[in-house]
């Protein structure tokens, strides 16, 4: 019987990176949270400290990823902002989550609820996700926790969609049934029974929000409605140096290369999360 | 029949759908008697599943009574259903979609002590590993998950989850139809002997009748939502006075090539639920049906003590022994 070849599966460490680029995607990610987490510790510099006769020096022993226009060390600004931006995605992929799920569990769960959530999740996605995060900062003003709240208002939706499409399918099981019939409250079925099931889809569309996330904050600092300036983001770093871009491009190229590089590990981490996590729950279910 | 567990009085259910009206279960009514296992069998869609999970209130009957040891189920508000429902239970078809695959056997055998408050943690859990020791397996069960454990073994797990909180009554829907044979006796003969051990009376749903015949001891046969036959067990095996059992019974694979075997074969499919047939249901497949048989639903005809038969023409098909 197919049940009993489980036990003897690989394990889910075994499965996730047997794609090599999720492993090394993982360890470039670690790396990179380690550097920002250990910045006060180890940057070379005062992130805020200015030197005008610095001014736009291009990477050398003195500045090792350059100046800026103000002459503060960009490696230093780098390791901060990357603090502001990490915890921007952490935070919309966190609060996301919560949104989505409740949302989601409560349309998949109780019928009545289910068209009005329904057509509100679709409403906010009809919006452009970059003009609905637009809108909903200039209505809070720029500040980190602000910047998190509209950001996870655009994703939940998101979150909302498989939580409720999978809560569907789960509540027809029969285990929901016997759990009805055992006398289980319905916060346990919604919480023991339905949402233990269907972690696995969450966890993958969070990791991608995760990287959304950071992206849509570059953009929105970027356009000037992010967070306020004075707060070191890579968004708001290559918001500063696109105006020296014919002097000193490695004002964007850095911070560019950060975006890039933390974004692809996400998305990779993601891919690898998704293809280990699948196969199980469709053999589990 | 003396001291029923269950009266089911005029029981029906009729699911909306966008074509029409769907009688799942269409005016039904017997009698369970205390401490007896009965069969309920039919073809596919004859309404034997809905009805056992409408017994339950686990789909919500559209009307008719369900009196269980003198309380009409049908009228308890949710906590008293709540209450009603610790002393009946339900044992699934599929042994894979009828356990939680995130949780331990433990935790699955213990919800519903858990749900009622019933005891303390620990105990909780020693009463879960004796219960998985009455079912034949092993306290070490307790730790592991259901994908660990074989079809036969998730059946048991059922079962053990549903004597938890010591119900009376026990709804077994199909429970041995997705298990291989020597299994199915297994687990039938794990049945008999909690029965005995516990008092229970069980609704056995099946549409295999050679299981039914060696479990039960009262048979119900249903056909497009209606009761058809009902009556003891052996009399309807022996005599079946109804043309749908005749035929059901005729179907039975005999392991005996060298008998000689005389089948009535039905034609067609069961109607559709949406418009079914006017007069007896089963009038559009039956070999004996004529104009008689669209008007009108047909009576009971008592053909022995206990046994009723819904039919028309019983005297064409029914021989007295």
């Amino acid at each position: 019987m197919a049940t009993t070849t489980t036990a003897d599966a690989p394990g889910f460490l075994t499965l996730l990176f047997s794609r090599r680029a999720v492993l090394v995607a993982l360890i470039v990610f670690v790396i990179i949270v380690g550097l920002c987490a250990l910045a006060p510790m180890i940057a070379p510099a005062d992130p805020a400290k200015m030197s005008v006769r610095a001014r736009l020096s291009p990477p050398g022993p003195d500045f090792l990823l350059g100046a800026d226009a103000f002459g503060r060390d960009v490696a230093s600004r780098l390791l901060f902002a990357g603090r502001v931006s990490l915890t921007i995605g952490l935070g919309v992929a966190t609060l996301s989550s919560i949104i989505g799920i409740a949302i989601g569990l409560l349309a998949g769960f109780f019928r009545s609820l289910d068209a009005p959530l329904s057509r509100l999740v679709d409403a906010m996605m009809a919006f452009p996700d970059i003009l609905l995060a637009i809108a909903l900062v200039s209505i809070l003003g720029g500040t980190i926790l602000n910047v998190v709240i509209a950001l996870s208002i655009v994703y939940a939706p998101r979150i909302a969609r498989i939580v409720r499409a999978s809560t569907l399918v789960i509540r027809e099981l029969p285990f929901v049934e016997a759990a009805v019939a055992l006398g289980s409250s319905t916060l346990t079925i919604m919480t023991t029974h339905v949402l233990r099931n269907i972690l696995s889809p969450i966890i993958v569309q969070a990791t991608f929000i995760f990287a959304y996330a950071m992206l849509a904050e570059a953009g929105l600092s970027f356009l000037g409605v992010g967070i306020d300036p004075a707060t070191p983001s890579w968004g708001t770093m290559i918001n500063e140096g696109r105006q020296y871009l014919d002097q000193a491009a490695f004002l964007i190229i850095f911070p560019g290369l950060a975006i890039s590089v933390s974004v692809l590990a996400l998305q990779l981490i993601g891919d690898g999360l998704r293809d280990a996590l699948d196969p199980r729950l469709a053999k589990d279910l | 029949m003396p001291d029923p567990l269950l009266q089911i009085r005029n029981l029906t259910k009729r699911f909306p759908t966008a074509r029409g009206m769907v009688h799942a279960v269409n005016d039904v009514s017997f009698d369970i008697p205390r401490g007896s296992i009965t069969g309920l069998v039919g073809e596919s869609g004859s309404g034997k599943t809905t009805l056992g999970r409408t017994l339950l209130r686990l789909i919500e009957p559209s009307s008719g009574q369900t009196i269980f040891d003198g309380q009409d189920l049908n009228a308890l508000d949710a906590a008293g259903l709540r209450a009603a429902r610790r002393r009946m239970q339900i044992i699934f078809q599929d042994p894979v979609a009828s356990l939680n695959p995130r949780l331990r056997v433990g935790q699955i055998v213990a919800e519903g002590l858990k749900a009622h408050g019933i005891g303390t943690k620990r105990s909780r859990r020693d009463a879960a590993a004796a219960l998985l020791d009455e079912v034949g397996l092993g306290a070490d069960a307790m730790t592991r998950f259901p994908h660990e454990f074989s079809g036969g073994q998730r059946q048991r797990i059922g079962i053990a989850r549903a004597l938890a909180l010591e119900p009376d009554f026990i709804v077994a829907d199909e429970s041995v139809s997705a298990l291989d044979v020597s299994i199915q006796a297994q687990v039938l003969n794990l049945l008999l002997d909690l029965r005995a051990r516990r008092n229970l009376t069980i609704l056995f749903i099946a549409h295999d009748l050679s299981v039914v015949e060696y479990l039960c001891d009262q048979i119900v046969v249903m056909y497009l939502g209606k009761v058809v036959e009902q009556g003891p067990a052996r009399p309807l095996y022996t005599a079946p006075a109804h043309p749908y059992t005749q035929a059901l019974l005729s179907a039975i694979p005999l392991p005996d090539p060298a008998r000689d075997t005389t089948r009535t074969i039905l034609k067609g499919d069961i109607p559709s639920p949406l418009a079914p047939p006017s007069g007896c249901v089963f009038r559009t497949r039956c070999p004996l049906a004529s104009d008689i048989c669209a008007d009108g639903i047909p009576p009971a005809v008592a053909t022995g003590p206990g046994h009723l038969s819904y039919c028309k023409k019983i005297e064409e098909t029914y021989a007295p022994a």
